[in-house]
């Protein structure tokens, strides 16, 4: 209360003083924002510019070429991230969106706190973290590096994100929905099926999006489970490759032409990561008008 | 009720309509599962910690603590300290959040106090588009971009004017502790302003109208009330990018240099524990030096448990504070 005496002081001495640290302060914060606009357009625009050199429908269906051979592409990379991607889809998915009917109606139950905080504090661990996990759990009881042990990883990762929203945008779901069900006799499972599940699945689907967005950009966890994989692979018991490892592995070489490949295997991967969170916020937008407009 | 027998139904209706009712129409089966499902999620959260725990039994039990403080890596002689590391990472996540915590509060209060309406959304969207660019991305960036134009002359502007400081001792390198915090100040600006900005929306109205009333600017306002009103959020928006900032892996590897070295100097290459196991891991060869590094792992997890519990806890108290006081 002591700070606010000064303010009472009003056209003293300071009130001049005061008006300049205002305008001084408030455009620092304009400036702040930015400056942090600055680097993200930085980024894509130089990835657009570098990676757009090389970009070709070659990129897309091709294997990679050894050092110092011209062309080919990231065709393997492209099919093993859908892979990895989907195996950590088809985990992480049903068991977030089970547990998320579980946590949004009990939500301070016990298990529901927990479950909630977990979920939090889950999201906070690295994701090269989740790799090791990956790694002790399923290359070392397999002894091979394989495209499960990444998508197991992956799944961990993803997990706290769609849970997390679903869970969000089941609570956002009118009480009257769901009473007007149960109170038809409709059982809790054809409710939340039925009635909570397409009521919220715009959110849920938004959710969703986010994840394998998250997740798809991640090359720390790859590393020792996907291992990587010069050839073309489906098999979910093998090593596969993934676009951010192979940038990786692309941007740390000391070849020339591989930076170059790296950059537009960047470029296919940014395009892939904003396009998909563009589309999600474009859904919520849309959703909330939807909303509002009744 | 259920047994009812008063009530004569015929012989099979009535078993398999008791049966439907016993299990709730379905509703005993999805109530399991939905529990079983929460239940998982839970037991996921605590394997890891019993994974690492169980995992890098090797390690501590022939270094014990000394592991932490040790200065020596030598995967031959098998003789393992974590120090370079540990610092490496202490050094850069804390120098990465010293600068991003005054850009993302300006960008917090620009966005929650001062930008018109249409402006909000839009410039919200781009700034928490950084935090969706891949890691390797910034990478990538970062090694022949960022670095080479923007974060060498600096480190050579300080190297010229303040070596007499051993934090800009020369010689002057490329990727250096320098790089890492700039790229990972840039990599958390999203969650500490993002987090902050929730963090002053849910304050409520009045307290703003109250200050502004008595006559106090917009920047007194915002320096004077609602700061120390949401300080615990924010402090806990500042925890959560600093556990970001830990934990960050490919990035910071790309561009730190990867050097075990302890001296204080910012310009020099350094290490960090996420990169030494994103570099060694897969080449690990003897199950002690595995072990090893996956007790790296575990030191990372515990730290970055520990400041998210910290930091939601904060975050927690400033929501249920608000909601209390809208009560009252």
């Amino acid at each position: 209360m002591t700070a606010l005496t000064s303010p009472l002081r009003l056209r003293g001495v300071n009130y001049r003083r005061r008006k300049l640290t205002n305008a001084v302060m408030l455009t620092l914060t304009g400036v702040a924002t930015l400056l942090a606009v600055f680097p993200l357009i930085w980024i894509i625009a130089y990835v657009a510019m570098e990676g757009g050199r090389f970009l070709s429908v070659d990129f897309f269906t091709q294997l990679p070429t050894p050092v110092g051979v011209p062309g080919g592409g990231v065709a393997n990379a492209i099919v093993g991230s859908a892979i990895v991607v989907g195996l950590a889809c088809a985990i992480a998915i049903p068991l977030s969106l089970v547990a998320a009917f579980y946590v949004s109606d009990h939500p301070d139950a016990p298990l529901g706190v927990a479950v909630r905080f977990g979920t939090d504090v889950l999201s906070g661990v690295p994701s090269i973290v989740m790799g090791i996990i990956a790694y002790t759990v399923i290359v070392l009881t397999q002894k091979h590096f394989s495209a499960l042990a990444g998508g197991f990883a992956l799944a961990i990762i993803m997990t706290p994100i769609v849970l997390r929203t679903t869970e969000e945008m089941l609570r956002l779901v009118p009480r009257n929905l769901r009473e007007g069900a149960l109170a038809l006799g409709a059982p809790e499972w054809k409710t939340a099926v039925q009635v909570l599940l397409p009521a919220a699945l715009n959110g849920v689907v938004t959710g969703i999006m986010l994840g394998i967005a998250r997740v798809a950009g991640e090359a720390a966890p790859m590393i020792f489970t996907a291992f990587g994989n010069p050839f073309f692979s489906t098999d979910p018991n093998q090593p596969i490759a993934t676009l951010p490892h192979t940038i990786y592995i692309y941007a740390i070489s000391p070849y020339k032409d591989w930076h170059d490949k790296a950059w537009t295997t960047a470029l296919v991967l940014i395009a892939f990561v904003l396009g998909l969170n563009v589309l999600a916020r474009g859904l919520t937008a849309w959703r909330t008008r939807q909303l509002s407009g009744r | 009720m259920v047994t009812d027998s008063k009530v004569e139904f015929p012989r099979r209706a009535a078993w398999s309509a008791q049966l439907t009712r016993r299990l709730g129409h379905g509703d005993l089966f999805f109530r399991a599962l939905t529990v079983f499902a929460s239940m998982l999620v839970l037991l996921v959260t605590l394997a890891i910690g019993y994974e690492l725990w169980g995992n890098s039994a090797l390690p501590r039990d022939k270094f014990g603590l000394q592991f932490l403080t040790g200065v020596d890596w030598n995967p031959v002689t098998e003789v393992f300290g974590a120090l370079p590391f540990i610092y490496g990472t202490l050094l850069t996540s804390f120098l990465a959040v010293l600068i991003s915590v005054p850009i993302g509060l300006g960008i917090a209060i620009f966005l929650a106090e001062l930008a018109p309406t249409w402006l909000r959304q839009p410039l919200g969207f781009l700034v928490e588009l950084l935090a969706a660019v891949p890691s390797v991305i910034y990478g990538l960036w970062g090694l022949y971009v960022f670095v080479p134009i923007l974060v060498q002359p600096t480190a050579k502007l300080l190297n010229a004017n303040l070596s007499f400081l051993p934090l800009f001792e020369g010689p002057v390198f490329g990727p250096s502790r320098l790089a890492a915090a700039l790229i990972l100040s840039i990599m958390i600006l999203p969650t500490i302003s993002s987090v902050s900005r929730d963090v002053l929306l849910a304050i409520p109205r009045a307290q703003r109208e109250a200050s502004l009333a008595l006559g106090a600017t917009e920047w007194e306002t915002i320096s004077q009330v609602l700061m120390p009103y949401g300080l615990s959020g924010i402090l806990g928006a500042v925890i959560l990018g600093l556990g970001r900032a830990l934990g960050e892996t490919i990035a910071v590897t790309m561009v730190i240099g990867n050097n075990l070295d302890l001296s204080a100097s910012l310009l020099h290459p350094g290490y960090t524990m996420a990169s030494i196991i994103a570099n060694e891991f897969s080449e690990a060869t003897s199950d002690l030096y595995r072990q090893v590094l996956i007790e790296i792992g575990l030191v990372l997890f515990i730290i970055t448990l520990l400041l998210n519990l910290i930091a939601r806890l904060l975050v927690w108290r400033v929501a249920r504070r608000v909601s209390t006081e809208a009560r009252v």
